[in-house]
């Protein structure tokens, strides 16, 4: 049987990177992600597998675009403005169809900001990352075994998807420590026929590109994406719900900010108030439709983010009127607590 | 009759988009035959950069992969980490690879990467309509420096050969021109060479080529191939400007 060990986040998703099979890593410094680099620079050589630190996050997501043009299982990791940093090369990971997976574990923004978690970046990871009409599936664990779990998940899914896919965690996650099942390592990867791995003189060159003079050219091509993505709304939207179904007050949140409201939900259930939580796990594709169910037996709904307010947005649209949506956030770098919560939900009670 | 010349394995059919006159033709064809050659047409991997050599992606009759602007040298690097059995070339321009690449051309080259980079001066930025280079030379009229490249105001032109000679990590540099059939036979002997190099394992090589824009300067193909002799090699000397055969 699979054995629990307790293991800190950031090493949990990159040793379950290795369970994955990814064979790559490039990296450069960034807190509060530096650990993921370290563990990496250890156990690659282990297992067969390159490290490099790269000269800067674009550098380092470039060298990403090459190894998964290989036909590697290669990963890049990083928070807030180096995730800025590779935004250009991530684009071309999308026109190009390449298969990659990329970790932010957010900070405080914007600019230089602050060390501490953050979700303020969920608008770049899910709506604005780079130029271009593109996606990306961005997964968002909430413990160290959904760390682990997504970062396979992940792999599988850039494979299967063709198209890059974020990891968006944030500082708390990946510092915290819990016990987790590591993923049994992966035995056989997918072939990769359309990889630039030498023609060895039995096929016709394989071209990796993202250039289209030809605007019908481009069009055909990136409506064909749009199909693909379309599948994957269809099949590989994930959600959780928590106390859900007779919740009067519905909570929204995803990541670490999903583990207070899950307190606060008890608590307020201790209070005699119906909570629930909806957890979207996949944060695109925005478990819309499920959300839209949830609150329909709600009485109102509060989304509760370590932002401004941005994933409130996606809630917004998808209770669409139907109920009133509230917000409650704390901006990055600073954590909201159950308390904070609970007076939240009543003070919208009393009509504050 | 006797065949005196055929064209190289190591080119696919396509026509290529180049204006008449400009040696990136030249260049295609040296890297071609070299690759042909050695017999590593099937072992590689090229990485076509952003500018009038984008499309080498379909011209090289390899494994190709389009990189964005400046950034062939790290593409090439996670290619060439996984895949180190391959021959892994880039091919710039010297707006890619000096301007906005530069971060990538310098640290490939420190880390000993074992990559070639074939780097085509031609002192302007040619895709995008002649603006000024890295390269472009003191005095060079361009469309951003109408009055000549002042270097008070506009800086000096960069040497990348003799830049990159200093790192212990570049195996091979030398500079060659296209400017006439004697050099281009020499150019081909410094691909050639770079390519057995990288074969060997020994690190990073370059090979810089200087190179011809007649529609942006303005010349015709034979008063541009002139102005490269006249102009270019003066400022950029021609030679090898470091031979390092260490194995790593
Ligand atoms: C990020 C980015 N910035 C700018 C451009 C526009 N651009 C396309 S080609 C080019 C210059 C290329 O010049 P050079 O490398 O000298 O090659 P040449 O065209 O002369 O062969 C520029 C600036 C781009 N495509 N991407
Ligand atoms: S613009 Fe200059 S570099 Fe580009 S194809 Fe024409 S001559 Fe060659």
């Amino acid at each position: 049987m699979a054995r629990k060990v307790l293991a800190k986040g950031n090493e949990a998703l990159a040793e379950a990177a290795i369970a994955a099979g990814c064979r790559g890593f490039f990296g450069y410094p960034i807190t509060p992600q530096t650990d993921v680099a370290a563990y990496m620079a250890r156990r690659m050589p282990q297992v067969g597998g390159v490290y490099v630190q790269a000269e800067s996050e674009i550098a380092a997501v470039n060298m990403v675009m090459g190894a998964a043009a290989a036909g590697a299982r290669a990963l890049t990791s990083s928070s807030s403005p180096g995730i800025s940093l590779k935004s250009e090369t991530i684009s071309y990971l999308a026109g190009c169809d390449l298969p990659a997976v990329i970790i932010n574990m957010q900070r405080a923004g914007p600019g230089l900001g602050g060390i501490q978690p953050s979700q303020a970046d969920y608008f770049q990871a899910t709506k604005g990352l780079a130029h271009g009409d593109f996606h990306l599936i961005v997964l968002a664990p909430y413990s160290v075994q959904e760390m682990a779990d997504f970062m396979v998940l992940a792999f599988d899914l850039a494979d299967r998807y063709r198209t890059p896919v974020m990891l968006l965690g944030d500082g708390m996650l990946g510092q915290m420590m819990e016990p987790v099942v590591f993923p049994e390592p992966v035995k056989t990867l997918p072939e990769k026929s359309w990889a630039v791995t030498g023609t060895k003189g039995k096929r016709p060159p394989n071209i990796i590109n993202s250039l289209y003079i030809q605007p019908d050219e481009l069009e055909t091509l990136v409506l064909e994406r749009y199909k693909r993505y379309e599948a994957i709304q269809r099949e590989e939207t994930r959600f959780e719900t928590f106390f859900a179904d007779d919740a009067e007050v519905l909570l929204t949140a995803y990541g670490s900010t999903a583990r207070i409201a899950k307190s606060a939900v008890l608590a307020l259930r201790e209070k005699g108030v119906k909570a629930g939580l909806f957890r979207p796990v996949t944060l695109w594709p925005f478990p819309q439709e499920a959300l839209r169910q949830a609150a329909a037996a709600a009485e109102y709904v509060l989304c509760v983010e370590m932002s401004m307010g941005q994933m409130v947005e996606d809630v917004r649209l998808a209770v669409n009127g139907a109920k009133p949506v509230h917000f409650y956030g704390r901006t990055g770098g600073v954590v909201p607590s159950p308390a904070e919560i609970i007076e939240q939900v009543t003070r919208i009670r009393e009509g504050s | 009759m006797a065949v005196v010349f055929t064209k190289t394995q190591g080119l696919t059919d396509a026509q290529t988009h180049y204006c008449p006159g400009c040696t990136h033709g030249i260049a295609h064809r040296i890297v071609a035959e070299a690759l042909e050659e050695l017999g590593l047409v099937g072992s590689a991997v090229g990485i076509a950069p952003v500018g009038c050599s984008v499309f080498a992606y379909q011209y090289f009759n390899c494994d190709m992969l389009q990189a964005p602007h400046g950034r062939a040298p790290a593409v090439a690097t996670g290619v060439k980490r996984v895949r180190p059995e391959n021959l892994v070339f880039t091919y710039q321009g010297d707006g890619d690879l000096a301007a906005i690449g530069t971060a990538e051309t310098v640290h490939a080259a420190a880390r000993g990467e074992n990559i070639t980079v074939i780097f085509i001066n031609n002192a302007i930025y040619g895709m995008t309509g002649g603006q000024m280079a890295p390269t472009s030379l003191p005095g060079q009229v361009t469309q951003t420096t109408p009055n000549g490249r002042d270097p008070r105001i506009a800086g000096f032109p960069v040497r990348i050969c003799e830049m990159l000679s200093t790192l212990p990590g570049t195996a091979y540099a030398e500079r060659v021109s296209l400017d006439c059939v004697k050099n281009v036979r020499k150019a081909k002997q410094a691909v050639l060479k770079a390519f057995t190099y990288q074969m060997q394992g020994y690190g990073f090589t370059i090979v810089e080529m200087l190179s011809a824009c007649p529609t942006n300067w303005g010349l015709a193909p034979t008063e541009a191939l002139a102005w490269v002799r006249d102009n270019m090699i003066p400022y950029y000397p021609l030679g090898v400007f470091c031979d390092r055969r260490v194995e790593r």
